[in-house]
């Protein structure tokens, strides 16, 4: 398992890649969200 | 049916939340199917090693920085010449998600570069031509933002949205045309590909599944803009935002 996440060494830029990947659109969704229920508010009457 | 209903905001917003489970799910199963492949079924290249497989985000993250650029320019000229709003929107919607990708590639990129080229960054012809990408998509977002009035704001966002285009045959060909420190390209569309099946599956299956998010998001989006733009939309829809 520890083979696993060491890579041959790359560990760092390997799951850094995918992590940054994760977090910009893990943003991308989150923001949607937020503005989804915002717009739910604002049309609410 | 009449297709060319849907060319009205307020017919598409509906369809378009209709749409979007039907990319989404398959998004993401396909983001779990091309990670399996591409960490545990595809071996270590004997070359790179395991820092290869960055590549599997890298390649088709690239491909989507690019393909959304030419669709958003695409969008943008179709709003400008025919007066389309959605088509505007949809310009809108795609330059955030196409903005992202081209990060992304980036940023993979450089993590990519670190371990084999010894550098985070070099300024050849493809790395610089993608910079530029980012910048377009930038510039396209804030010339947007900047102005007040929606319609002229498509318009200023049409123009250089459909001028940058130049830059993605540039990006593209930057490897043939320039001594690039950069790789040529792993598959074409005419030749035979130079990789191990896995790892072409697996790219293949990340670029499916990095277009069907990209098809969702923005669908989302712009059912936003929509509601953001159209009052008569946010009465009607207001409960089914």
């Amino acid at each position: 398992m520890s083979q696993f996440f060491y890579m041959g060494g790359y560990g760092f830029y390997v799951w850094g890649s995918y992590i940054a990947t994760l977090i910009l659109l893990g943003a991308e969704v989150l923001q949607l969200l937020r503005r989804r229920k915002t717009l739910r508010e604002q049309n609410r009457r | 049916m009449n297709l060319y209903k849907y060319a009205s905001p307020a017919a598409f917003y509906p369809l378009a939340g209709k749409m979007v489970p039907w990319f989404a799910i398959p998004a993401a199963l396909l983001f779990v199917a091309g990670l399996y492949v591409g960490f545990f079924i595809a071996p270590t290249d004997f070359q790179q090693g395991d820092a290869y497989r960055i590549m599997f985000i890298h390649v088709p993250a690239a491909w989507m920085g690019m393909l959304l650029y030419v669709l958003m320019a695409f969008y943008a000229g179709i709003g400008w010449a025919f007066n389309a709003r959605l088509a505007s929107m949809m310009a809108s919607s795609i330059s955030i998600t196409g903005a992202l990708f081209t990060l992304i590639s980036l940023v993979t990129g450089s993590l990519w570069g670190k371990p084999t080229w010894g550098t985070w960054w070099v300024w050849d012809a493809r790395m610089t031509s993608t910079l530029i990408l980012l910048f377009l998509y930038i510039g396209f977002i804030s010339l947007q933002s900047a102005i007040d009035e929606p319609r002229r704001a498509d318009r200023a966002g049409a123009v250089l949205a459909v001028v940058g285009v130049i830059n993605v045959p540039i990006i593209y060909f930057s490897v043939q045309w320039w001594n690039t420190l950069h790789q040529g390209a792993t598959i074409r569309i005419l030749n035979k590909p130079t990789i191990a099946p896995p790892m072409l599956a697996a790219m293949l299956i990340m670029l499916a599944a990095c277009w069907l998010y990209s098809i969702a998001v923005v669908l989302v989006r712009v059912r936003h803009i929509i509601l953001e733009r159209e009052q008569n939309v946010a009465r009607v829809a207001a409960i089914a935002v």
